[in-house]
C-alpha cells in the first residue's frame, strides 16, 4: 500500500488471515495525514499571464488534473492549500501575492509555474519581480515559457511526494507574524 | 529625421490641401511617409485635432494611438527636439489612416507638455496617461493624469532613453493610489449609505489581473475606476534592447491567447520597412494559422465569459477546439501557446507534410463544437437574461471610445482592417464581416460566434490554393538566415549567418505603422528605426486598451453581476493591455 514508506518497520499489509470486519491497519499518524493531504490538494490559481492559459488546459477536459486529486480550484485563498503562481509577477502585483499567501491557512505549498514566476524569465526589466522567491517560499519550480501541461502535472506529482514525506517549507516571515499574533 | 519624397501621394496631397484651409494653415506641415503625416507644435495641436475630427474632408473620428518618442540616442541627422508625441488616427467614412507628430520644444527646466485632446476624442484619455507615465509628458486639461502602467511608488519615466532598463523601485501595498472619490463617504442616496468596494486584482471574474474600484448604491454601480498595470512587463523597453528578430518571442506574450497574430503584425511592419516580399506559401501559412488563432481567441473569450455567468459546460466544449488547434500548431513549430513561428522574411521552419490534411480535419471538428455551444446558449433563458441588454455601447460611443474589432462591430460599425486596409490575401478571399446592431453583451457573443465561422471559410479557401511545394521564406540573405546546410558548407552563407546573429537585421532608418486584425481589434505596430540592428522605438497599439478604458463608463448604472458579464465580453488580455 502506498500508505507505508519503505523505511517504515511496520507491516505493509494487514496481518495474514485478516478477514475484514473489526480488523485494523497500523501506520504512523504523519504518514496517514501526508497521504490524505497529497491526494486532496485544493489549488488557488494565481494566474496572471500566459501560464494561466496553460493552467486552464491542465484543468480542462484533455489533461484533467482531477486524476491527481487537485481539481477543486478555489478562488479564495482561505479555502486553498496549494498556491500555483502561473505567470509573471510584477512589482505592482507582488504585495498582492504576498497577501494572498499570508491569507492561506497552514499547511500550504507553492508551485512556481513558468520561468517568469521562477526567475523573472526574459523580462529583466524595471517593473518585473525577478522570481517570486523574493517574496514567498516556493516548493516546486516548473521551467518553461509556458510549461506544457505535462510539466505542471509532473510538478504536482513531485509536490505530492514532498507532502507525503511530511517535509515543510518554512517561511521565517510568516512564522514570525503568527508568533506576534499569538502574543 | 525622415526622408521626405518630393512628390506627395494623392492622400497626402489631399490632406495638405485641407490643412491649408484650416485654422492652423501655415503652422502645420504635411509629409508623405508610409502614412500622410502632419507635423505641428503643441500650441496648434488642439485646433488641429478639432479640425481633423470635424472637417468633412478629414473626419478622423477613430483615435487609434498616442505614444511618445525620445530622440536622445537617435543616430542620423539631428532631430528637431528631444521629445515628440506621435498620434495615429483613422477615418471610418474615408477609410484613411493618418499620423500627427507633435514636436515638443526643448526647455531644460520645463517638462515636455502638450494639451490634452481627451475632450475631442475620449479615447485619448488612457493613452495620454500612458505617455505621462512612461515619458513624463504633461497634458494640461486632462481630468485624471496619474500613472497608469507603472506602480505608484515608481520614480522617473521608464521609456526615456536615459532610464536604465533594470532599475526597479520598491512598492508596498499602502502605496496604491486610491481615487479621491473612493475615500469619501457619500450619503446622498437616501437612507442607504453608498459603499465602495474593490474587485480584483486577483479575482476569478477579472481574467488575469484587473482591479476595479466601484461605488455601489445598493447593488447598482454609481461610479467606477479601473486600475491596470499589474502585468506591465516592459515590452517596449525590452524591444529597444533586442534585435529585430529577438523581439518576436516578446510579441507572442502580448495577446498570448492568439500569439500568432501578434507575430504576423510585427514582422509585417519590419518587412514593409525593409521592402521585402514573402513568398505566397509563407503568407498563406501565416493567414491560415492567424485565422486558427482568432478562433482560439474567441473560444477562450466566449468560454470564460460563459463560465463567469454560470454556464460551465460550454467552456469544456470550446476549450477542446483549442487543444485540437494546439496539436496543429505544435506540429508546425513545436510550441503550443507562445509560438514564435514567424521570422522577418518568412517563417522559422516549413510546415509539416501533413499540414493541409491536418487543417482540413480541424475544419470538420470545430463547427461541431460551435453547434453544441449554440444549442446550449442561444435560447438559454439565463444566458439571454444576463447578456441581452447589458453592457450596451452605442455606435457613437464605440467610435468615440476608440473601440475596434468585435466590440465595434457589435455596435453596428462594419470596420475590420482585413477588409478596410487589406493585407496578405484577405482581399482575394470571399468572406463577410459580421455585425450586430444592439451593442450589448449578447451582440458581442453573436459577432464572435459568426466570426469563427467566417475564419473557417477563409481557411478553407486558403487551403484550396495552398501550394504543395515552394519556399516559405524570402531568399534575401541579408534578412533571412541561409539554410543550415549552406551555412556549414559555404563561406558566404556562413558570413551572412554570423552577421545576422551577431548584429541583427539592418533596417533602414525611418518609421512605419502597420496593422493586423488581432483577436480583439486593430493591432497596430509603430516602429522607428535609426539603422541599427534593433528597433529604436516600438509601440504597440493594443486593441483591448481602449476597451478597458471604456469599461468604467460602461458599467455605471448596471449591477455588479452585469459588470462581470460585460468584462467577459470585452476580451481583455492583460499581457496586451499592460504590455
Amino acid at each position: 500500500m502506498a500508505l507505508f514508506s519503505k523505511k517504515s518497520s511496520l507491516p505493509a499489509h494487514p496481518p495474514a488471515g485478516a478477514t475484514g470486519e473489526g480488523d485494523f491497519l497500523v501506520t504512523k499518524l504523519e504518514e496517514m495525514v501526508g497521504w490524505a493531504r497529497k491526494n486532496s490538494l485544493w489549488p488557488f490559481p494565481f494566474a496572471t499571464a500566459c501560464c494561466g492559459i496553460e493552467f486552464m488546459s491542465v484543468a480542462a477536459a484533455h489533461y484533467d488534473i482531477a486524476r491527481f486529486g487537485s481539481e477543486v480550484v478555489r478562488f479564495s485563498p482561505r479555502q486553498a492549500d496549494l498556491l500555483i503562481v502561473a505567470g509573471t509577477v510584477t512589482d505592482k502585483m507582488a504585495p498582492v501575492l504576498r497577501k494572498i499567501y499570508d491569507q492561506m491557512p497552514e499547511p500550504k505549498w507553492v508551485i512556481s509555474m513558468g520561468v517568469c514566476a521562477s526567475s523573472g524569465g526574459f523580462y529583466r526589466a524595471y517593473h518585473v519581480t525577478q522570481g517570486i522567491d523574493e517574496i514567498i517560499p516556493v516548493d516546486v519550480y516548473v521551467p518553461g515559457c509556458p510549461p506544457t501541461p505535462e510539466e505542471l502535472i509532473f510538478a504536482i506529482l513531485e509536490l505530492q511526494k514532498k507532502i507525503a514525506s511530511g517535509e515543510m517549507s518554512r517561511d521565517s516571515r510568516s512564522a514570525r507574524f503568527a508568533a506576534e499574533r499569538l502574543e | 529625421m525622415t526622408v521626405e519624397t518630393a512628390v506627395l501621394s494623392p492622400a497626402a496631397e489631399k490632406l495638405a490641401e485641407r490643412i491649408e484651409s484650416s485654422p492652423v494653415a501655415g503652422r502645420a506641415r504635411v509629409a508623405d511617409l508610409d502614412l500622410p503625416t502632419i507635423e505641428v507644435g503643441p500650441k496648434e495641436w488642439v485646433e488641429l485635432a478639432r479640425f481633423l475630427r470635424d472637417d468633412p474632408g478629414c473626419q478622423y473620428d477613430l483615435f487609434l494611438d498616442l505614444c511618445g518618442v525620445d530622440n536622445l540616442r537617435r543616430r542620423g541627422p539631428a532631430p528637431a527636439s528631444r521629445f515628440e508625441a506621435v498620434i495615429h488616427l483613422h477615418s471610418l467614412s474615408r477609410n484613411e489612416h493618418a499620423r500627427v507628430r507633435v514636436v515638443l520644444p526643448d526647455h531644460p527646466s520645463e517638462t515636455p507638455s502638450l494639451p490634452s485632446v481627451e475632450s475631442i476624442w475620449p479615447a485619448a484619455d488612457w493613452f495620454e496617461r500612458e505617455a505621462y507615465d512612461l515619458y513624463g509628458f504633461d497634458f494640461p486639461g486632462h481630468p485624471n493624469l496619474h500613472r497608469i502602467l507603472c506602480h505608484d511608488a515608481f520614480v522617473g519615466h521608464a521609456l526615456r532613453k536615459d532610464y536604465a532598463p533594470g532599475q526597479r523601485w520598491f512598492y508596498a501595498e499602502e502605496d496604491l493610489r486610491v481615487p479621491e472619490w473612493a475615500k469619501e463617504t457619500d450619503e446622498r442616496a437616501g437612507h442607504f449609505e453608498t459603499q465602495t468596494i474593490s474587485i480584483g486584482p486577483s479575482h476569478p471574474a477579472t481574467h488575469g489581473i484587473i482591479h476595479l474600484i466601484a461605488r455601489l448604491d445598493g447593488e447598482k454601480i454609481v461610479r467606477a475606476e479601473t486600475i491596470i498595470g499589474y502585468l506591465h512587463r516592459c515590452f517596449e523597453k525590452m524591444a529597444e534592447k533586442h534585435h529585430w528578430n529577438q523581439v518576436i518571442p516578446y510579441t507572442d506574450r502580448l495577446n498570448y491567447v492568439s500569439a500568432m497574430n501578434n507575430g504576423v503584425g510585427y514582422v509585417r511592419t519590419v518587412e514593409k520597412m525593409l521592402g521585402i516580399e514573402v513568398p505566397d506559401r509563407g503568407r498563406l501559412v501565416r493567414t491560415i494559422l492567424s485565422e486558427f488563432s482568432r478562433i482560439m481567441d474567441h473560444c477562450v473569450c466566449i468560454g470564460a465569459n460563459l463560465v463567469d455567468i454560470g454556464a460551465l459546460t460550454n467552456f469544456v466544449y470550446l476549450y477542446q477546439n483549442r487543444e485540437n488547434i494546439y496539436d496543429l500548431i505544435e506540429a508546425c513549430c513545436g510550441a503550443r501557446l507562445t509560438v514564435s513561428y514567424v521570422r522577418v522574411g518568412g517563417l522559422a521552419i516549413d510546415v509539416p507534410d501533413d499540414f493541409v490534411p491536418r487543417s482540413r480535419r480541424l475544419l470538420e471538428t470545430i463547427p461541431e463544437f460551435l453547434d453544441d455551444v449554440e444549442k446550449l446558449v442561444n435560447n438559454n433563458r439565463i444566458v439571454r437574461n444576463r447578456l441581452s441588454g447589458t453592457g450596451i455601447v452605442s455606435r457613437e460611443q464605440a467610435i468615440a471610445w476608440g473601440l475596434t474589432g468585435p466590440m465595434l462591430r457589435a455596435s453596428g460599425v462594419a470596420y475590420d482592417v482585413r477588409r478596410a486596409r487589406p493585407y496578405d490575401f484577405y482581399d482575394k478571399f470571399d468572406w463577410d464581416i459580421p455585425i450586430a446592431r444592439d451593442g450589448d453583451n449578447f451582440s458581442r457573443y453573436l459577432v464572435r460566434m459568426e466570426e469563427m465561422r467566417q475564419s473557417l471559410k477563409i481557411i478553407r479557401q486558403a487551403l484550396d490554393v495552398f501550394p504543395a511545394k515552394g519556399p516559405v521564406n524570402s531568399d534575401d540573405w541579408h534578412v533571412v538566415l541561409p539554410p543550415k546546410d549552406a551555412v556549414y558548407h559555404d563561406m558566404e552563407s556562413l558570413i551572412y549567418h554570423f552577421k545576422l546573429v551577431m548584429e541583427g537585421i539592418r533596417v533602414p532608418a525611418g518609421e512605419r505603422y502597420e496593422w493586423v486584425e488581432g483577436g480583439n481589434g486593430e493591432l497596430g505596430y509603430y516602429a522607428v528605426s535609426d539603422g541599427r540592428g534593433g528597433p529604436y522605438r516600438l509601440k504597440v497599439r493594443p486593441p483591448c486598451f481602449p476597451a478597458m478604458a471604456a469599461f468604467e463608463k460602461m458599467v455605471v448604472g448596471g449591477t455588479i453581476s452585469d459588470a462581470v458579464a460585460t468584462l467577459g465580453t470585452l476580451n481583455v488580455i492583460a499581457g496586451e493591455l499592460d504590455r
